[in-house]
């Protein structure tokens, strides 16, 4: 019981982070009805810009750790949007209205490129991060038996996850960027000639998902303290199934379908092999594809003639 | 960045100027944290380095870029000056492009001798040709029925894995291995097609991305059978109808009354590619003439309609799936025979991308465009091979820049196969390849 607690604990931090990325998705699939194959990517651009800030903040002395993070977040976000606007304007803007085959081959152009990119800058190395955050927020008292921990880490992290999440939530249902972003995703050329400026919008909207990306960066970058180029491929995509999992469009059902992925990878690396982690994640994407074309909390897509 | 330019614009060239500059400095920002300062690992943990120089050159590049294309190409006066090929050139050209494949495969046929031709060319079209195969063979499933595969590298590892385990565990020849193989192959892609057949477009590509991954994972993690990561070696190099390639008395050369030479096999393996691409080629284009083939083009363009004309999709998608596969298969059994040695990393998502990347910028429905790129792309690859990681950097933007340049690819017309009096190439974009 105390180990699968335990599990349980573990699976939740991790489905945040999941949760944060899948978001980005879900908005931009939302709007543009693109797969942002490069988000992942982004995702691990945010957490080495956090790492560098970071590194940044220790050279100048500023050793208050709370600060420093709160410092780390903001300018990581801040730089991993440029990042997303830089993207949507090179690699997909200028293929808006194309045939649906091109910005997903420009996306996946787009991945490899910031992967190398990365790779290029800042060497192939792992990245190890000394713990930032220690001691345990919660212990259970175990007589001699299993232990359960909440560590100050996963606390911050999924407090972090809820507060951007309510900001961000509040963002989209209450301002009128967030307005215009769901009239643009219901009908954008309706919300074109009703003077919604939908390009700025759509760059808006890389921006943001960018910026949640950064913090999903700099959480993993806390939980599991390294960081290299090739992270965000296999998140990209856990966060994707997350996304698609939670149905895709709905901003609700991504956070979800990130929890759920996040717990089911732990789970089963818990009780089964570690080994095979990725193929329950990705057998659960396909089977939910399979009897649940929309997913959990999704509008069915409807096919017209 | 049109919302930059100045209100009162007082010069073209001022306004050049002033966007070069703002474009500039969204470079600095994006480029001085990553490349400015660089991670490194010090005594005590990491530490920056800081590499100025490096953040100053890419700032350079961009600004003086934008600065020659705002000059140039992206003038405001230039207008739209969509340069139409006169009329006659374009009939030149199109006399020009019936020649270009009969010329091309004749040149491929006689690559090995043509006097300057090393082992190494011949290497290189090996690889070449293969990917050429692989792009045909999946020009199939995304090309002709639109259905969108990015875990094609999957059949390819089929092929491989069927070929080095059965002749490691049977002693069976390549010969028998390779339709095995093919068969294998497909049978996967009806499994894998079958539970896809519900899903469209950019789903039914996530989809085959993960049973990509699947394969690929199983195939890293069962050691008794794959060998896990450290793969499969010793796989038997094929023979020629029974003769082997050695240079004992019953080897090719001796009987042949040749002098032996390791590079007869080389030439062995450059044929059979080649014979096995233009077997890809050759039923392709067959295929498109048969009634299946119309029905995947009618697929790709409208499945509601194909439906309600009584076309059985189910079919019509697993027989394009099982195709692709075959072929993958093919040359997968010819990867594993070539290389004597396979393991789960040659059959990673990089694999899938970069054939599909062949396959769209060629020009989807062109099977002389997915040749070229082929040739381009590996070729390409292949030139700058000292150059490691940049080629990469290079790849990722240039597939980025021929889709912004030319999304319908390379070769962007094409030529339905059925016509009403007279045949005539029509637009890339009048037709719905990669659709769903």
């Amino acid at each position: 019981m105390e180990y699968f607690a335990q599990q349980l604990i573990n699976g939740v931090t991790l489905g945040s982070i999941y949760g944060l990325i899948a978001i980005g998705y879900t908005m931009v699939y939302g709007i543009v009805g693109m797969i942002n194959f490069a988000h992942g990517d982004i995702f691990m651009v945010g957490a080495f810009l956090a790492l560098i800030v970071y590194l940044a903040l220790a050279a100048l002395g500023v050793a208050f750790a709370p600060l420093a993070l709160l410092i780390v977040l903001v300018v990581a976000m801040a730089l991993t949007a440029l990042y997303g606007w830089t993207v949507e304007r090179i690699a997909y803007r200028p293929l808006r209205g194309s045939f649906r085959l091109a910005p997903l081959i420009s996306a996946i152009g787009m991945a490899i490129f910031l992967q190398n990119y990365v790779q290029v800058a800042q060497g192939a190395r792992v990245k190890p991060l000394p713990p930032v955050v220690r001691g345990y927020f919660w212990q259970s008292e175990g007589g001699g038996g299993f232990v359960v921990n909440i560590s100050n880490v996963q606390v911050i992290i999924v407090l972090t996850t809820i507060v951007s999440m309510i900001a961000f939530w509040l963002i989209v249902t209450r301002t009128s960027f967030g307005r215009a972003q769901r009239a643009c995703e219901q009908d954008s050329k309706m919300a074109a000639l009703l003077g919604v400026d939908v390009d700025r919008t759509i760059s808006l909207t890389f921006v943001m998902g960018a910026a949640l990306a950064s913090v999903a960066g700099l959480m993993y970058l806390l939980y599991y303290g390294v960081a290299d180029f090739y992270i965000g491929f296999v998140a990209g995509i856990k966060a994707f199934t997350a996304a698609v999992l939670g149905g895709i469009g709905s901003l609700p059902g991504a956070m979800l379908g990130g929890l759920l992925i996040g717990l089911i990878e732990t789970l089963w690396s818990a009780y089964f092999s570690v080994e095979y982690k990725d193929v329950a994640a990705f057998s659960i994407l396909v089977i939910v594809l399979i009897f649940l074309p929309s997913g959990l909390l999704g509008r069915p897509e409807v096919e017209k003639v | 960045m049109a919302d930059h330019a100045p209100a009162h614009p007082s010069s073209p060239f001022m306004a050049a100027l002033r966007n070069a500059f703002i474009t500039a400095l969204i470079a600095l920002g994006l480029a001085a944290p990553m490349m400015g300062l660089v991670t490194v690992q010090g005594p005590n943990g990491l530490r920056l380095e800081p590499h100025w120089e490096r953040v100053a050159i890419a700032v350079g590049l961009v600004f003086l870029g934008r600065l020659a294309l705002n000059l140039t190409i992206w003038r405001p006066d230039a207008g739209r000056t969509r340069t139409q090929i006169p009329p006659r050139v374009e009939a030149t050209l199109a006399r020009l492009g019936r020649w270009f494949a009969p010329v091309a495969v004749a040149l491929a046929v006689a690559l090995p001798f043509l006097p300057g031709v090393e082992r190494y060319t011949v290497d290189l079209a090996i690889l070449v040709l293969t990917y050429v195969m692989l792009g045909w063979g999946l020009n199939i499933v995304v090309g002709l029925a639109g259905l969108l595969d990015l875990g094609y590298v999957a059949f390819y590892a089929v092929g491989a894995y069927s070929y080095a385990l059965l002749a490691q565990h049977f002693g069976l020849s390549f010969w028998v291995c390779l339709p095995l193989a093919g068969i294998l192959a497909a049978f996967w892609g009806v499994l894998l097609g079958f539970p896809v057949l519900r899903l469209r477009g950019d789903y039914l590509a996530i989809v085959t991305l993960a049973f990509g991954e699947i394969i690929r994972i199983v195939l890293l993690n069962w050691y008794w059978f794959t060998g896990g990561p450290n793969g499969i070696g010793g796989i038997p190099r094929p023979s020629f109808f029974g003769l082997d390639f050695t240079p004992g008395p019953d080897g090719f050369a001796a009987t042949f009354g040749l002098k032996f030479s390791p590079l007869h096999r080389i030439i062995f393996l450059y044929y059979l590619i080649l014979a096995l691409a233009l077997i890809t080629n050759f039923v392709t284009i067959r295929l498109r003439r048969l009634p299946i083939g119309r029905a995947w083009e009618a697929l790709r363009e409208d499945e509601i309609a194909c439906r309600s004309l009584g076309v059985n999709t189910v079919n019509t998608k697993l027989t394009a799936f099982a195709l692709g596969a075959m072929f993958a298969g093919f040359a997968g059994s010819f990867f594993a025979t070539r290389q004597g040695f396979i393991s789960p990393e040659s059959f990673v998502f990089m694999e899938s991308a970069m054939i599909l990347a062949i396959v769209v910028l060629g020009g989807m429905g062109s099977q002389i465009g997915v040749a070229i790129a082929a040739v381009a792309m590996i070729g390409g690859f292949e030139l700058f091979r000292e150059f490691k990681d940049y080629r990469m950097i290079v790849f990722g933007a240039v597939m980025v820049g021929i889709m912004v340049w030319r999304p319908r690819g390379l070769v962007s017309s094409r030529t339905p196969s059925v016509f009403l009096k007279e045949k005539k190439a029509i637009a890339g974009s009048l037709v719905q390849e990669g659709h769903g």
